[in-house]
């Protein structure tokens, strides 16, 4: 387990990438939600 | 017009599009779960480690996918806008209007996942070459597009200055795509392409697939939502 997080080292890097792509999908997600509750009469 | 079949005008009209827009939304959203859990597992648990590149490589999973949503998104959104343009239908504006973010997003997605794969492998964060730059460029497109749009208050006029911007910059895409071949770039060149069998092992290629079908249901799911909230704001 520590060694699948470890990433053979490159850690920052991948995650960084994963975290930050998933990150912006679901921030886009819940902005649009949001609006929809906003717009909803 | 046929009056058999599909319908097409009948569903040009916003009112007419709604509903399906909200039915197809919930499919490909629920398809975009089922197809990044697959993607997630086989780009983690069942694609080997690469033999130069060790772990870092995993990042092209969704680097590579983004990146090709990032082209598609801006020639479908050129195609919507060309469309709005030339029919003056109100629903191909917005279509066009409504993909915009969701482009940009994979364009940003595609630079940022490039950057820290360029960093371990390269040994560098960023490189001024052919293709590193027109992607760049294809998000400063959607950026000018949402910019324009959203500065001219009249929305007929707005979607034309809009559908001009993107129509001219479509000319970008071809020069992404063909970057690696027609400059020396230090970006590689496509391991995936229509022409040839992909130059990679097989489940290193479906995880791209899987992941690019993820991207793709999403980016559907997201833009028909997006259009809905458009159609419901438009009409007030």
């Amino acid at each position: 387990m520590k060694e699948f997080f470890a990433m053979g080292g490159y850690a920052f890097y991948v995650w960084g990438a994963y975290g930050v792509t998933f990150a912006l999908l679901a921030i886009e997600l819940v902005v649009l939600l949001k609006r929809k509750r906003e717009t909803q009469t | 017009m046929t009056t058999h079949g599909i319908k097409w005008f009948w569903y040009a009209s916003p009112q007419t599009f709604f509903p399906l827009a909200g039915t197809i939304a919930r499919l490909c959203g629920s398809l975009s779960l089922v197809f990044l859990l697959a993607g997630l597992y086989v780009a983690f648990f069942v694609a080997p480690t690469d033999a130069t590149q060790g772990e870092a490589y995993r990042i092209i999973f969704i680097h590579v996918p983004a990146a090709w949503m990032s082209m598609f998104l801006y020639v479908v959104m050129a195609f919507w806008a060309a469309l709005g343009l030339a029919m003056n239908t109100r629903l191909s504006a917005m279509m066009a209007r409504a993909l915009a973010p969701t482009g940009a997003l994979f364009t940003f997605i595609a630079l940022w996942t490039g950057s820290l794969w360029g960093k371990p492998t390269w040994g560098t964060w960023w490189v001024w070459d052919a293709r590193l730059t027109s992607e760049l460029i294809l998000l400063f497109l959607y950026f000018g597009f949402m910019a324009l749009q959203a500065s001219i208050d009249d929305r007929r006029r707005s979607d034309r200055a809009g559908a001009l911007l993107a129509l001219v910059g479509v000319v970008n895409v071809p020069i992404i795509y063909y970057s690696v071949q027609w400059w020396n770039t230090l970006h590689q060149g496509a391991s995936v392409s229509f022409t040839r069998a992909p130059s990679m092992a097989a489940t290193m290629f479906l995880g791209m697939i899987l992941m690019a079908l993820a991207f793709w249901m999403y980016s559907i799911a997201v833009a028909l939502t997006r259009v809905r909230r458009l159609i419901v704001e438009d009409e007030r």
